[in-house]
């Protein structure tokens, strides 16, 4: 099975970000950029299939030329070659879904996996916006995928509201992965500099021809409000009487 | 504590680093974050080992990991293996002393001084931690001066040799498949490898130390021990320059580990003290308290530059072993000095085990002493600027 799967490099999530003066964006400048953990999921999914029934692994990324760093981490992993679509880092989900799309055009996976979300903006909708723009089936939220003899069909657990929900999709498809799929492996030391020498096709933005001007115009950026520390309670009669009248959840 | 920041890097020297230099770091120190951190405290405060880690760390390739491929290894630089040490001893000195002996001590000497057959038949399995390795040199009456050990070994009919003698100190001793072994023969010092079960052969563990709780330290007790010589004696190297060669190497790796450990006391002291409020303001606010932590960065950041250095040095092939004695005495030597001031700015806290600062300074003891003590690379590093030596005769 050919799997193609879009990681997205994103802030270290264990740092703290600072909002730039102008609210135009978060410093970036001495932040640490990893895969997306979603992503990271999706990854280890892909070599999981792998594994178990031969087949080809390639990454897709879009993003400037220093994404090429979280490309490796995916290679190292185990992946087999990757395609980075160079372009800056300003692209709204609905031009990524589009270019995403130009790529599996080219690639012609049986499968595409993506994370459910990137940590950074948390949209949760370029899987969705993918399988749209191609017409295919797509799954979300993926907690276990399982794949009929023929590989024709798949049928994927997905983490819903109400508890699990399980859907069968022909493919190809999109499935976006969730945090209990799996649990990603290390990049070994050994996996490291093998991805060394893994192949990296850099496609300029430009060549592929997609629309990419921005539906979605970001005003500016501010941090949460600081929160203003707990008060104490004297019985259960009061708490229940705050939480009714002034947090307004009961 | 410590655990999801970064590490400390006030002179940007990753700037300097290659992307797969990076990487290893980046897998190294989610191992420790993962792997780790969570349980290191229980074991050092039960003196056992983690010996379910001694898999999973051969699973990621932290056994001589700059030998070539060929053997299952992965062919990093030296810089690359530096910074794997310094997360490895972030976690703790005694898991950086487990991949330290295997790598520079044990997979190292066979690597330089095996033959072809010992080579493939204990690198691929050392690689994974199919078997681990310890190192033999010292004994309990020569530390400091190795040439002078008493431990023989007699060459005997049909390619045999017979070795006699005791070792001490020795880290991984029990747990390990196969001893490298340094003889004195008549043909000078000479390498043997010691597999365990060998008759005569045995390897009690050392228990009651203050230092280095999760580590194994054992003796090693060799009572006519008769090996094949073309099986064991590693044919390359003759003289004191064997085992010396081997230290170079673990002490390069050192130079680096200190570090992280010292890293991992600052941050727990940085972050404690910015959070702790004492007369109404955070001890952080304090002269006293940021002098501490001024002194501790600027230490981190010397050392952290240095040891990159000597790591391109190294890589060039252009080092030498006066400059690594260098390296190693000032770096385990700050870092020791670090975990002791990190431990006075958490007041009574610093003595738990909640935190790692005391597991730290304990630990640092031992690697002030060990791959030769903080004093003897003062006498190197003195001989090489005066052309006079001051221990040898
Ligand atoms: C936890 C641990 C693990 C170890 N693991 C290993 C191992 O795996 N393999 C191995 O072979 N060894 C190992 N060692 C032994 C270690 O290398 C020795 O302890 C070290 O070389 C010092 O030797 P010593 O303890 O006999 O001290 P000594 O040599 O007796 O030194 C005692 C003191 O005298 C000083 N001194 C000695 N000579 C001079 C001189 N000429 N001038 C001035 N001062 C001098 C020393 O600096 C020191 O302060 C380990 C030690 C420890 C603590
Ligand atoms: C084993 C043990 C037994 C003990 N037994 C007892 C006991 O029997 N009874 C009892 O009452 N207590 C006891 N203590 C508590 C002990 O007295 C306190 O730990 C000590 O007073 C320090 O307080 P602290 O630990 O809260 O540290 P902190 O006061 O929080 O100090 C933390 C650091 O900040 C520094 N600091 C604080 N204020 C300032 C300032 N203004 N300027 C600059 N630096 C500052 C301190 O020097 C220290 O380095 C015991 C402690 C231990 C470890």
């Amino acid at each position: 099975m050919k799997i193609l799967v879009a990681i997205k490099p994103v802030p270290n999530p264990d740092e703290k970000v600072k909002i730039k003066g102008d609210g135009s964006g978060i410093v970036l400048d001495n932040i640490k950029m990893v895969v997306n953990p979603f992503c990271e999921i999706a990854v280890e999914e892909a070599l999981r299939i792998r594994e178990k029934q031969t087949g080809e692994v390639v990454i897709m990324t879009i993003g400037p030329k220093a994404s090429e760093q979280q490309i490796r981490t995916g290679l190292a992993m185990g992946a087999d070659r990757a395609v980075l679509v160079e372009a800056g880092t300003d692209l709204d989900s609905l031009a990524v879904g589009k270019v995403l799309a130009k790529v599996v055009e080219g690639e012609k996976p049986d499968l595409v996996l993506m994370g459910k979300q990137s940590v950074d903006d948390d949209n949760n909708q370029v899987g969705q916006i993918l399988a749209a723009v191609l017409g295919w089936p797509q799954a979300t939220f993926a907690s276990k995928i399982e794949f009929a003899a023929d590989n024709r069909k798949a049928n994927v657990t997905r983490e819903v509201d109400g508890g699990l929900e399980t859907i069968e999709v022909t493919l190809p498809a999109v499935v976006t992965t969730d945090l209990r799929l799996n649990e990603p492996r290390y990049a070994s030391l050994p996996g490291i500099m093998k991805a060394k020498k893994k192949e990296v096709k850099v496609i300029p933005l430009a060549s592929l021809g997609v629309d990419t001007a921005p539906r979605v115009r970001v005003l500016s950026y501010a941090p949460p409000k600081q929160r203003a520390g707990g008060g104490r309670v004297a019985d259960v009669p009061e708490l229940v009487a705050k939480l009714k009248n002034e947090a307004k959840v009961l | 504590m410590g655990a999801t920041t970064e590490l400390t890097d006030y002179m940007g020297f990753q700037g300097l680093l290659t992307d797969e230099e990076k990487l290893v770091r980046a897998t190294a120190r989610q191992f420790v974050n993962e792997e780790v951190l969570p349980i290191i405290d229980h074991h050092a405060q039960n003196e056992t080992f983690p010996a379910h880690l001694i898999r999973k760390m051969g699973e990621l390739g932290f056994y001589g990991p700059t030998l070539p491929e060929k053997y299952g290894c992965a062919g990093l630089s030296n810089v690359a293996y530096g910074l794997l040490m310094y997360e490895l001893e972030r976690g703790d000195s005694g898991l950086r002393s487990l991949a330290s002996v295997q790598g520079s001590l044990v997979m190292y000497p066979i690597f330089a001084y095996g033959s072809e057959t010992q080579k493939a038949h204990w690198l691929p399995r050392m690689a994974t931690g199919e078997a681990i390795g310890c190192f033999g040199l010292t004994e309990p009456d020569f530390g400091s001066n190795p040439a002078g050990m008493r431990t023989k070994a007699v060459p005997e009919a049909g390619g045999k040799w017979r070795i006699n003698g005791s070792k001490m100190w020795i880290t991984n001793g029990s747990v390990a498949d196969v001893a490298v072994v340094w003889a004195k023969t008549d043909d000078g010092i000479r390498g043997f490898l010691v597999e365990r079960g060998t008759p005569g052969f045995s390897a009690p563990q050392m228990k009651g130390k203050w230092s280095l709780r999760a580590s194994v330290t054992s003796e090693l007790i060799l009572e006519d021990v008769v090996v094949d010589g073309e099986r064991s004696l590693l044919p390359n190297v003759k003289g004191i320059k064997g085992p010396l060669g081997c230290l170079t190497q673990a002490r390069y790796g050192i130079a680096w580990g200190a570090l992280g450990a010292a890293d991992a006391c600052y941050q727990t002291a940085l972050e404690y003290a910015l959070n702790r409020i004492q007369f109404d303001k955070p001890i952080a606010s304090y002269q006293l308290q940021q002098r501490k932590l001024a002194e501790m960065v600027t230490e981190i950041t010397k050392g952290q530059l240095l040891a990159l250095h000597l790591g391109r040095l190294k890589d060039q092939g252009k080092y030498t072993f006066a400059q690594v004695s260098m390296a190693k005495m000032n770096n385990v030597n700050v870092a020791l000095q670090i975990a002791r001031t990190a431990r006075t700015m958490l007041g009574a806290n610093g003595i738990m085990g909640e935190y790692p600062i005391m597991r730290h300074a304990n630990n640092l003891e031992s690697v002030y002493t060990y791959e030769g003590t903080h004093d003897m690379h003062l006498l190197i590093v003195g001989q090489e600027v005066t052309g006079i030596s001051a221990f040898r005769g």
